[in-house]
């Protein structure tokens, strides 16, 4: 493992072009009250409704939730790669070292994606441009937002190529993304996602394609590279496993809402909202023996028609009458630990 | 995970009263029955249709009676349409040309469209070397130029003094003839996506005749191009059997047709462009009339778009 | 232990290579390389296995969708690939599969009606034409949806609930054997546990016996009595599910274990993890000797050269299959028995009543099994298995 090549983060963070962005009090990335929503035939889908979270410098912050409750969506729109139209932002604010993402010049806001938040997908195969080299993929990284010459550029690639352990680097740096197997194309796919430093990685299920074992060896590399580089992580998945691994504070979502956030460890201890609980419940575990599971009933709703009050009642255990007349507010129980139900009291002391 | 994903668990809350059990068939008809796409393009294909079997209707002015005094004439209250080059009235011969493009046309596509589906459907589900050897043939006659073939056809079977019905089958057979492989080619990569879905499988799992699944999950599934390939051909066969008829080896006059009429008038292009602009655009709303058809029908064997 | 009721003994399915103009074969991808195992009637065998171990292949070669290379299957004392004709169309009455993608196992314009009855299309012996409707409509009801949506189509439905209707297909002829082929793997987190939880009562009230084929440990483990674990198309472990789970023997059951994430942020950093080196190799090519021996962290001179033979090697307790020359048991997995969990009030019923739109269900009371048998040693929630697995229809959600 060879990391010559590359800068150590004290030399990319000190240097010039980056002293446009500083992080106040380490906290990197806010969003704040977000709304999207995506205009369709059907109906107004109502993607995201009302999410705030912050992440802080060095941190995991992983976003926890089924396929329709909003995670990707919500890293899209920090990415500011949703397609508008359908997709539409009423209102919310994205604020990267205290500027607005969503209100910045577009051109502007083009030059942070890369060197200032940058992401990494579920498919690498799709993300990566099947007619391109690898090597040349990751080199354009330098050769367009750094100005450099083929060859340095191509040599930066080498060498990230060998950071993200990927065997004779140097030899496969002319190889296309289908003659390397899913782990090696997600390893490219993060040092592409790593070369211009990022202080902000967002990593949309990067492991879902992936077998177990190769799974692991992505996770540990994304630990290892956010502990060297001090990134911010958005890890957004939907394994509850990977994220008790990494995960310093989760997010839990449900029908674009925030039902949950707190610390990673409280969170399991004991969930304060009946979706999360539902969640750990469900899910058998490789280290008990089985008996019937906890399956929580019914469906995640439709988003183009979302329940009046808390959107999860027609599914929850603890459902009375107001849970559907009014929406709990996402409230903070104890110091840092947030959730949007009327009954978190009686979910903590169950 | 897009974000369509979701609007997919959007559920229809009109649940259907259980009544009878339905099939697609079924609720196809009902849909097409709704379709006012359906009745426009129908309706427009029964007057073309009525028109073909019985011209009589819709004029009394003999097609043939030429006024040579009155040639060229433009469009006026005794000739609606106008006169062509010989003094024809080019409504009189609009609607008796119906007749042989229509012909043409319905035939040409229902021959092409059945050999093609049928052979493109055999090599896709049964592969091997019947695959191999319905691909090769099918690549040695795409070889062959249309038009190029329609022509060594029509002159190997020259029709001087032949019936008129015969004719008209001599074109059908020349166009069919070569017409196949493109839709062979079609409906071969439409089943090939189709045979790898775990339904197919799972009805092989239940025991299912290849018939049966080849009847009943291969063909719904699969139509759907070719529908709306053939539609399109049945314009360019009409006009195809114009250019044959335009090169003096197709229909020939006395027979009357829409290619014949076009083929005429594109010598006076400029100066009288009526005896262009009619029959073309009988020929343009025929082709039209189809293509709706075809959309329609396919629409409501797609319960998606319910 | 129960009858045996497939037995599959050196099963092997080769894909021929083509290449060239003349499409000559220039190699096999060894999917399938001699495969042995038994499956007792009404137990449930898992199969785990990474992506190209041939698990599925076995699933497909078992249904006969592909035919294999070599070896054989006794299916309850028929010798399945010798059949044709109409004898293999009654046999396909007893063994059945589902599939793992919801969306391309139902043809999209068939309704749910015809989807569920053509089993009974194709085998019309089985129901009376008068009384498929109902027969259908029974079987919507067992998998938990609702009889009156017999006229809708499968895009009307949800991932879990299309699943659902697969799994009604598959019990329609009520064959002995279920192959289930990644059965939840498409499916959310919630909605998972709905599906494992019918597939254990269908079992339960049916005798089904299921191979059940999945990549996911934590769910082959919760479902299955015995386990097998694949690699580069051999079995390479066999046993009991505490005896893989517990004592696995072989160092590739080991890495795969130690690699499952579990969901327990206080295990972080004191779980034990082998981390494998490199890929899969390429099953056209597959290593010689042992076929882990490229990642194993065991591997010695002989492991190259000489493959291990699969038989019962000691692991503490007896002993199981497993297919290593340094066979040795290493604890991974500290298992705990599942904690209790409270049956508070409302947490068991709130199946029924979100159901209200569903079919109402034979629910047994809780802390009395299906026989009507009340066993005080276990919890009441453990009872709650008529309903739990039942997802409500789609309700309408003031529009």
């Amino acid at each position: 493992m060879s990391a010559t090549t590359v800068d150590t983060p004290q030399e990319k963070r000190g240097s010039g072009s980056k002293s446009k962005y500083v992080p106040q009090d380490g906290c990197l990335l806010e969003v704040d009250d977000l709304y999207v929503e995506f205009h369709t035939e059907e109906g107004v889908a109502k993607a995201i409704n009302g999410v705030s979270f912050d992440l802080s410098q060095g941190e995991t912050l992983a976003i926890l939730g089924e396929s329709g409750s909003g995670k990707s969506v919500t890293a899209q729109a920090i990415m500011g790669i949703l397609d508008m139209p359908p997709a539409k932002i009423p209102s919310g604010q994205v604020r990267y070292c205290g500027r607005d993402l969503l209100t910045m010049d577009p051109n502007e806001r083009r030059h942070t994606r890369g060197p200032e938040i940058s992401m990494i997908f579920q498919d690498a195969l799709s993300a990566l441009n099947p007619v391109f080299p690898v090597g040349w993929q990751i080199a354009e990284m330098f050769r367009q937002h750094r100005g450099m010459n083929k060859s340095d550029a191509l040599e930066r690639a080498v060498g990230l190529m060998e950071r993200v352990s990927i065997p004779a680097a140097r030899e496969r740096v002319k190889a296309y993304p289908h003659q390397f197997s899913g782990g090696m194309r997600q390893r490219i796919m993060i040092a592409m996602a790593i070369a211009l430093d990022p202080a902000v990685l967002i990593a949309d299920e990067p492991t879902t394609a992936l077998d177990v074992t190769v799974q692991a060896q992505i996770m540990q590399l994304l630990a290892d590279l956010q502990q060297e580089r001090q990134m911010g992580l958005i890890l957004i998945t939907h394994d509850l496993g990977v994220v008790a691994d990494v995960a310093d504070r989760a997010c839990v979502m449900y029908a674009g809402r925030l039902v949950e956030k707190s610390e990673i460890l409280d969170l399991y201890a004991a969930p304060a909202h009946p979706y999360t609980r539902g969640l750990i419940d469900s899910i058998p575990r490789v280290d008990q023996k089985g008996q019937t599971l906890a399956a929580i009933g019914g469906l995640p709703p439709n988003l183009t028609r979302i329940p009046p009050g808390c959107p999860f009642h027609p599914r929850c255990y603890l459902a009375r009458d107001i849970c559907s007349g009014e929406r709990p507010e996402l409230r903070e129980l104890v110091p840092g630990r947030f959730a949007a139900c009327h009954f978190s009291e009686e979910v903590l002391g169950a | 995970m897009t974000e369509q994903a979701i609007v997919e668990t959007a559920h229809s809350s009109d649940a259907n009263p259980v009544g009878e059990a339905r099939s697609l068939g079924a609720d196809a008809r009902r849909a097409l029955a709704r379709n006012p796409l359906f009745w426009i393009s129908a309706t427009m294909i029964f007057i073309f249709v009525l028109m073909a079997i019985w011209p009589s209707l819709f004029t009394n002015t003999d097609p043939t009676e030429a006024v040579l005094s009155q040639a060229r004439e433009r469009p006026n209250s005794e000739a609606w349409f106008g006169r062509d080059i010989q003094g024809y009235d080019i409504y009189a011969r609009v609607i008796y040309g119906a007749r042989a493009s229509i012909l043409v046309g319905v035939f040409t596509t229902l021959f092409t469209t059945t050999i093609g589906a049928a052979l493109g459907i055999t090599a896709a589900y049964f592969g091997g070397w019947t695959d191999s050897l319905i691909s090769r043939v099918t690549d040695i006659f795409f070889a062959i130029p249309l038009l190029l073939g329609a022509i060594l056809f029509m002159s190997a079977f020259p029709s001087s003094n032949d019936p008129y019905f015969v004719v008209v089958f001599k074109v059908v057979a020349a166009i069919s003839l070569l017409g196949w492989p493109a839709l062979t080619r079609l409906m071969r990569s439409s089943v090939m996506q189709v045979l790898p879905n775990d339904y197919v499988q799972a009805a092989r799992a239940l025991g299912a005749s290849p018939w049966r699944i080849i009847r009943s999950h291969v063909i719904p599934n699969s139509l759907g191009p070719i529908i709306v390939v053939a539609t399109i051909n049945l314009g360019a066969y009409i006009a195809l059997e114009a250019t044959l008829s335009f090169l003096g080896i197709g229909l020939q006059p006395p027979v009357i047709s829409w290619g014949v009429s076009i083929n005429d008038a594109i010598v006076g292009l400029r100066t009288t462009p009526h005896m262009l602009f009619f029959p073309s655009l009988f020929l343009s709303l025929t082709v039209l009339a189809f293509i709706m058809l075809g959309d329609a029908v396919r629409d409501a064997y797609d319960p998606k778009t319910r | 232990m129960p009858e045996v009721i497939l037995r599959a003994t050196d099963l092997v399915k080769h894909y021929p290579i083509k290449a060239g103009v003349l499409r000559h074969t220039v190699g096999h991808v060894k999917a399938v390389d001699g495969v042995s195992f038994d499956l007792h009637k009404g137990e449930t065998l898992g199969i785990v296995g990474e992506s190209g171990c041939g698990k599925s292949t076995l699933g497909r070669v078992l249904m006969r969708l592909e035919e294999p290379t070599s070896g054989s299957v006794d299916f309850d004392g028929v010798d399945m690939f010798q059949q044709s004709g109409s004898a293999m169309r009654r046999l396909r009455r007893d063994i059945q599969i589902i599939f793992q993608d919801p969306y391309t196992s139902l043809n999209p314009r068939k309704t749910v009606g015809d989807i569920i009855g053509e089993p009974f299309e194709i085998h019309r012996e089985v129901v009376p034409k008068g009384g498929r409707k109902k027969a259908v409509q029974d079987l919507l009801d067992v998998v938990g949806l609702n009889p009156e949506h017999i006229n809708r189509y499968p895009h009307q439905f949800s991932g879990g609930q299309r699943q659902r209707i697969g799994i009604a297909r598959g019990i329609a002829l009520r064959p002995k054997v279920l192959i289930c082929d990644e059965p939840v793997s498409a499916l959310d987190v919630s909605v998972q546990a709905q599906v494992v939880n019918l597939l254990e009562r269908l079992q339960r009230e049916m005798g089904l016996a299921y191979l059940f084929i999945a990549h996911d440990l934590s769910v082959v483990r919760h479902i299955s009595d015995r386990v097998g674990v694949m690699y580069l198309g051999k079995m390479v472990e066999l046993g009991t599910e505490d005896e893989v789970y517990q004592r696995p023997t072989h160092p590739y059951t080991q890495a795969l274990l130690s690699a499952v994430p579990v969901p327990d942020p206080t295990l972080r950093g004191k779980r034990e993890q082998i981390v494998l080196s490199g890929d899969v190799p390429s099953p056209a090519n597959p290593p010689s000797g042992c076929r882990f021996h490229t990642r194993c962290f065991k591997a010695q001179d002989v492991c190259s050269v000489e493959e291990p033979e699969f038989v019962q090697r000691p692991d503490g307790a007896g002993g199981h299959r497993s297919a290593c020359h340094f066979a040795e048991v290493r604890q991974i997995v500290p298992t705990s028995d599942i904690p209790t969990r409270e049956p508070d009030e409302g947490r068991g019923s709130d199946g029924a009543r979100i159901g209200a739109g569903a079919p109402p269900e034979d629910v047994p009371a809780p802390g009395v099994d299906e026989r009507g048998v009340i066993d005080p040693t276990r919890p009441a929630a453990d009872y709650q298995i008529g309903h739990d697995d039942v997802a409500p229809e789609p309700r309408d959600r003031q529009s």
